[in-house]
């Protein structure tokens, strides 16, 4: 269960903090004029799921640590339930063990990998970027999602490629928007960027861009530059 | 025109010297005078596209060529990069409608309902969406299915020089889209699905416009086929054409009509049903051959299926709500046409403006605020005409999307063109890329 930002559950305290903002109201760095200035609003990070799971998430995850063994307990940093949906958030210098037992287990034979999907956090402190893995086992009509993150300045995570060969672009599209770097990918370049572009377009420290657009005297400031409610 | 200036055209081009030796960059002209007669290797780069007829779009094919033999192959995209997914993260979940279904263009109804089953998620109302809008979305998906695969015909068969089907193909998605048009507004871009159900109901009359469309598309789509199904020339260019196999789908990550055209029945209507597809009676079309041939026969079984498909929905339809009941999330105004146009209706307007100051407080936060989605991520697939469809998103508890990443399926299969084409002719590369249906507006985003 992943908690609404507005209400904190009991307990959540010691979660991570994923962001947080002030304000309801206008534009950062300019005064609030709708008297909800003091507002503070957090978003914390799902908290771990506690068994049993249900269903055959139970099963899945017994499989794998016990594919595992020892490793488990330092690879899999947590087993989240959100929206009704199994998440396994993998530290990533284990994420190619936990990736080849994924798809080659004869239990849990995850034969696709959806792609590689990149989140900014810029507030989550040491796990700035997050990378998303949607999993498709065909055999059993399974799904789970694989989430590893990485600190800002050191952004390496290993390719996937060499066990799902169909990750190729989606981590060169990580790459391309978030500047996560993908080790061991066979040819990591910029993909829907022009090949000089400087910086990467999905962070959240990237600026959307934009002009003021004039129309019969008065001036609309470009979307990220509005007073909008937050 | 003398030899000279064919050879100073050609110099103008340029050449330049790399570590694997001497590069020409050429645009005509005799390959003989360019090289002059310094008796080098030859290795012949063509650059096919953006700008190219037979190249879908704007994707950008680098081929390698031995004579007409293609020895090496990649695609180069990102020309139609819009920063689409970026753009949502500034608007209102509602609004982010209006955003994807301009992604993959010839199958609007599908990226908007695949979002829209994604905040559903995430709202936790997804059994809360009324019979009445999950079976005008199924509707219009099935129809949009037609829509689009009628584009690969035509497409497909002008790159192939099949100009028939092309006309055919065109004259038959007309209607479609004209149905598309009474019932959304729009031809394409409809946004007409939203968070929670759709934007309005359909309107009159639409029922009997749609068995209009399944009765004159029953009496023309065997047009194509009769033309194409077994026609030697066009079984000459694509038979064979395009192989991959079983293997190959499932490493690279295929689905839709590729990965079926190996004989594997995947199909996520049938496997994972959303929108209620579980209650539908279709068959998945498969066909054992793997190649551009079988996935033409693919997709025109698959349009008899959708038909069949939207009679059921005909069948299915019941009066009722097609907006969630929670005024919350539900749109609070009920569209209409009047004189200058679709907008509010007149009686909303006298309710709001006349009777309720709180009926105005409400309409005003909920269209200028949205509504807030509780933090968490989501990922939900649907089966669009070209594969599986799946949506990441991702919210922080506000009114915006995080994060709302499209895995669409034209980005994914795009990257089996070398797998595809190489070993085989230039004009194979056509076929072979016409089989995969790609849509760069959905490939770049």
């Amino acid at each position: 269960m992943t908690e609404n930002s507005d209400v904190v559950p009991a307990g959540t305290e010691t979660l991570d903090v994923l962001s947080s903002g002030q304000g309801a109201f206008g534009v950062d760095g300019t005064p609030d004029v709708s008297g909800y200035g003091g507002l503070v609003r957090t978003t914390h990070a799902a908290p771990a799921a506690t068994r049993p799971y249900g269903g055959w998430y139970d099963d899945a995850v017994d499989t794998l640590a016990q594919a595992l063994g020892d490793n488990f307990g330092p690879a899999v940093s947590k087993v989240v339930i959100a929206a009704d949906q199994l998440t396994l958030e993998i530290e990533r210098e284990h994420l190619l063990e936990v990736m080849a037992h994924l798809r080659d287990h004869p239990a849990l034979r995850f034969e696709m990998c959806m792609g590689a999907n990149g989140v900014h956090w810029p507030e989550d402190t040491g796990r700035e970027l997050h990378v998303h893995y949607p999993m498709l086992s065909m055999t059993h009509n399974r799904r789970l999602s694989v989430e590893v993150t990485c600190p800002d300045d050191d952004p390496h995570i290993p390719s996937v490629v060499g066990i799902y060969p169909g990750n190729d672009w989606h981590e060169r599209e990580t790459f391309d928007f978030f500047g996560v770097i993908f080790d061991g990918h066979p040819g990591l370049t910029r993909i829907e960027m022009p090949d000089d572009w400087v910086g990467h377009p999905q962070r959240k420290d990237y600026p959307l861009g934009g002009i003021p657009v004039e129309y019969k005297g008065a001036t609309i400031p470009p979307p990220d530059d509005r007073r909008e409610y937050k | 025109m003398s030899d000279d200036v064919i050879y100073e055209t050609a110099d103008e081009a340029g050449s330049y010297d790399t570590t694997e030796g001497k590069v020409f960059t050429v645009s005509g002209g005799d390959w003989d005078q360019v090289s002059g007669d310094e008796g080098i290797e030859q290795r012949v780069v063509v650059n096919m596209g953006p700008q190219h007829p037979s190249t879908h779009g704007v994707l950008r094919l680098i081929l390698e060529l031995d004579g007409e033999t293609v020895t090496q192959a990649r695609s180069g995209i990102g020309y139609l990069h819009t920063g689409i997914e970026k753009n949502m993260e500034f608007r209102t979940w509602t609004q982010g409608v209006t955003y994807v279904t301009r992604m993959d263009y010839l199958s609007p109804i599908f990226n908007e309902t695949a979002y829209c089953l994604g905040v559903e998620k995430l709202l936790g109302i997804t059994e809360q969406i009324p019979d009445r809008a999950s079976v005008i979305r199924v509707m219009l998906m099935e129809l949009n299915r037609i829509a689009s695969h009628l584009v690969f015909l035509a497409t497909g068969g002008m790159e192939l020089g099949a100009l028939t089907a092309m006309t055919f193909g065109f004259r038959e998605r007309e209607p479609v889209l004209d149905v598309l048009e009474a019932i959304t507004g729009l031809r394409m871009n409809h946004a007409y699905i939203r968070p929670g159900g759709l934007a309005q109901d359909l309107p009159d009359g639409a029922e009997q416009m749609v068995a209009d469309l399944l009765k004159l598309l029953r009496k023309r789509l065997p047009d194509t086929a009769n033309l194409l199904v077994g026609n030697s020339i066009w079984m000459s260019r694509t038979e064979g054409v395009g192989y991959l196999d079983l293997t190959g789908c499932i490493a690279l990550g295929m689905t839709g009509p590729v990965l079926r055209s190996t004989g594997y029945p995947w199909d996520l209507r049938k496997m994972q049903p959303y929108c209620g597809y579980e209650d539908y009676e279709f068959e998945v079309a498969t066909q054992t051959t793997c190649d551009a041939y079988g996935r033409f026969l693919i997709r025109l079984e698959e349009m008899q299926q959708s038909m069949n498909i939207v009679e059921q929905c005909l069948d299915k339809l019941r009066p009722g709500p097609v907006m969630v009941e929670d005024k919350k999330i539900a749109w609070p105004a009920q569209l209409a046409i009047g004189s200058d146009g679709m907008g509010n209706s007149l009686e909303h307007i006298r309710h709001i403006m006349g009777q309720s100051m709180e009926a105005l407080i409400h309409h005003f936060k909920l269209v200028t605020e949205g509504f807030r989605v509780p933090a968490g991520q989501a990922y939900v697939s649907i089966e669009a005409p070209r594969g599986e469809l799946g949506v990441h998103v991702v919210s922080d508890g506000g009114t915006r999307p995080y994060r709302v990443h499209f895995r669409d399926p034209s980005f994914n299969n795009l990257q089996a063109v070398p797998a595809m084409s190489e070993g085989g002719q230039v004009a194979d590369v056509v076929a072979a890329v016409a089989s995969i249906d790609p849509v760069m507006g959905g490939v770049d985003r």
